[in-house]
């Protein structure tokens, strides 16, 4: 890689990471280095199979479903720990990680109980504590206005657009640090995405947000930082504007150029 | 001008009618079937529900009995239940009795082995759900996909294969006759009252300090119960098993990526959404269970009992249950096997031909319940 600016406050470091699905045969990502920046937005760009998804998957160690997947070089840092150091609990992890995913994924439940499912998971059982926080994850998602009046009703009852919403509540009343996104508006209309991404704009300023995209307008209108990748490896990365406007790598300016992908 | 669409002659037109008049017969055959055997039953046991006083509620609140005829000289005939006989004499003394006849099982009703098929098919399906779900959670969540599993499936599969006498006669062999007991005794010899007491005569001596004794539970609804649930349980597990693969993966992604541990996934995020297909799967299951013969009439079955389930017990609370598990009980199939086997008489028909029927409509709504609630599960899955 050839850019590798020093970033002042990184919350995920990443060091030579490698990962394998088939216990190390094949490498799915190769040798990645980088900093992503603390509260800011970083978009993975990349064509279709080029490890977005599965790089992002290691951050919150959603491969340890995997039985075959490891890291198998490197080491991820978050919050300046090791994730994978044996003494690191996945699941403390994931409370700090959350992550939402590319089909918006609610609970067959009500709008509440799918905001509070963290939150009881946690053993919090005090009925206006999570009141308190389901009403302020919802505002946190811009959906309480739109929901307030049917907490209590089904979450499958709601659009496309405010389910993927209901999802980024559900994950911030878990108060992370990091989140996650898979292409979260991939299965979403352009009006609901236009909301999704206001919605992303403010959650920066609380969050450390990472963001899969394949839409490359997506990742210039709403991220700092971009990354791209190409089959494993991480090509280039930079501030999203320097990336879209002066590209360093060939490989880069003919994929944002459309010439593959 | 020639249509270019005119029908060919040819074979292969007539190869289709065929094979559609071929296709169509042999599913009309299979309904006329059907309705023939469901017309026959109902239209012979259904006069047993009823008798000249309208519904015949008897039937269904009285246990078998022996029944009495009485003929009076100028041909007039009292049918009496045994256990009303002696009532019936004193309260009739003036009519002359020529001629007296009893016929077994004709009297009386089919409570008791409703019943007993009520407690075999309940035990059995709180056993094998419970078993039963708790295999399908490790199979489906936590075994690792190798050998190990692959052995387990194909158990199970042989397990569903294996003829229901076999179950039958495993159960009479494991539960009825052999008990181990465990009994270690290092410091002192049975003494000769336990002997007698506990274990019986037919004992094996088991190195020194246990006994194996042929006289285990005996002809009991808790023997029953348990081989009936080693029976279904193959059904179970499977079903249990693809309802647990049938919840969405987002569900226990998402439930993973909030900070659930795996049992709480598994509790908050799959389960509740496995259970309706569990709930078809044991219905399912309860149908089988309370139609099969086999596996109980050796197990738990017994032909004939004056009383009901547990009214015999005179313990209370934990002592009554254990006596309850303990005694045999009469169960539906049985009984019309019982009766099947009787002498033909006008008397005994009503008996055979109800019960046939009363059988055959609660097994026939178990399993409409069944599909009915599957289709609205179905319905309301639409995730
Ligand atoms: N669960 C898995 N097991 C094995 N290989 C996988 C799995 N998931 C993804 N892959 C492979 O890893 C590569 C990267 O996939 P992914 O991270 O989903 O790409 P992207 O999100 O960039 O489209 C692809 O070649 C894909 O086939
Ligand atoms: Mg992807």
């Amino acid at each position: 890689m050839s850019t590798q600016e020093v970033i002042s406050s990184p919350i995920i470091t990443l060091d030579d990471v490698s990962f394998s699905y088939d216990m190390g045969k094949t490498n799915t990502i190769k040798n990645v280095s980088f900093d992503i920046p603390e509260k800011q937005v970083t978009a993975f760009i990349g064509p279709s199979g080029c490890g977005k998804s599965t790089l992002l998957r290691c951050f919150n160690r959603m491969n340890d479903l995997i039985e075959t997947a490891k890291v198998t070089s490197g080491k991820i840092e978050i919050m300046g720990q090791d994730i994978n150091a044996p003494t690191v609990d996945a699941i403390e992890l994931r409370k700090q990680v959350g992550m939402v995913f590319q089909k918006y994924n609610p609970f067959p439940k009500s709008i509440f109980e799918n905001v509070a499912y963290g939150l009881r998971i946690q053993g919090i059982k005090n009925k206006s504590d999570l009141a308190t926080a389901v009403e302020k994850s919802l505002r946190g998602a811009a959906l309480w206005d739109e929901v307030k009046d049917r907490l209590n009703s089904s979450a499958l009852g709601l659009s496309g657009g405010q389910q993927q919403r209901l999802c980024i509540a559900r994950t911030i009343a878990v108060q992370p640090k990091v989140i996650l996104m898979d292409e979260p508006c991939s299965a979403l209309d352009p009006i609901a995405t236009a909301k999704v991404e206001e919605l992303i704009n403010e959650l920066r300023e609380q969050f450390s947000i990472v963001i899969v995209t394949h839409s490359m307008q997506q990742a210039s209108r709403i991220s700092d930082r971009t990354a791209f990748f190409y089959l494993g490896e991480l090509i280039e990365y930079s501030d999203t504007t320097d990336l879209f406007s002066a590209p360093k790598e060939k490989r880069t300016e003919d994929y944002i150029s459309g010439r593959f992908g | 001008m020639s249509n270019p669409f005119a029908e060919t002659k040819g074979g292969a037109k007539r190869a289709e009618k065929l094979g559609r008049i071929g296709f169509g017969i042999a599913t009309y055959m299979i309904i006329a079937f059907a309705i023939t055997i469901f017309g026959i039953i109902t239209y012979q046991g259904l006069p047993t529900l009823f008798n000249s006083d309208g519904f015949n509620s008897e039937f269904l609140t009285e246990s078998p009995q022996t029944l009495i005829v009485l003929k009076e000289g100028d041909g007039t005939v009292h049918k009496v239940s045994f256990s009303n006989i002696e009532k019936w004499k004193a309260d009739n003394p003036e009519i002359q009795i020529e001629e007296e006849k009893r016929f077994s099982y004709a009297g009386g009703g089919i409570a008791g082995p409703l019943i007993g098929t009520a407690l075999l098919v309940i035990i059995c399906m709180l056993i094998s759900l419970v078993v039963g779900i708790s295999a399908a959670i490790f199979l489906s969540e936590y075994a690792r996909p190798g050998n190990f599993l692959n052995t387990i499936r194909l158990a199970i599969l042989n397990l569903a294969g294996v003829p229901s006498i076999v179950f039958g006669l495993f159960g009479f062999g494991f539960f009825c006759l052999s008990r181990w007991l465990p009994v270690l005794r290092y410091d002192r010899d049975f003494t000769q009252a336990e002997q007698d007491a506990v274990i019986g005569f037919f004992r094996i001596p088991f190195m020194d300090h246990g006994y194996v004794s042929f006289e285990g539970w005996g002809t009991s609804l808790i023997a029953g119960a348990i081989t009936l649930a080693i029976m279904v349980l193959p059904i179970i597990i499977t079903a249990c098993e693809e309802s647990l693969r049938a919840v969405p993966k987002g569900f226990r992604e998402a439930s993973l990526a909030l900070g659930a541990s795996k049992w709480q996934m598994i509790r908050t995020a799959v389960l509740p959404y496995a259970f309706s297909g569990m709930l078809t799967a044991s219905i399912l299951g309860v149908t089988r269970v309370a139609g099969e013969t086999a596996p109980i009439m050796f197990t738990a079955a017994a032909a004939a009992k004056a009383t009901l389930p547990g009214a015999e017990s005179n313990n209370g609370g934990l002592f009554w249950l254990s006596d309850l598990l303990t005694d045999s009980v009469q169960a539906m199939p049985y009984h019309i096997y019982t009766l099947a086997k009787l002498p033909e008489s006008e008397f005994t028909k009503p008996m055979q031909q109800g019960s046939i029927f009363v059988f055959m409509v609660l097994v026939m709504s178990l399993a409409g319940l069944s599909v009915f609630l599957r289709n609205r599960i179905r319905k309301s899955l639409k995730w």
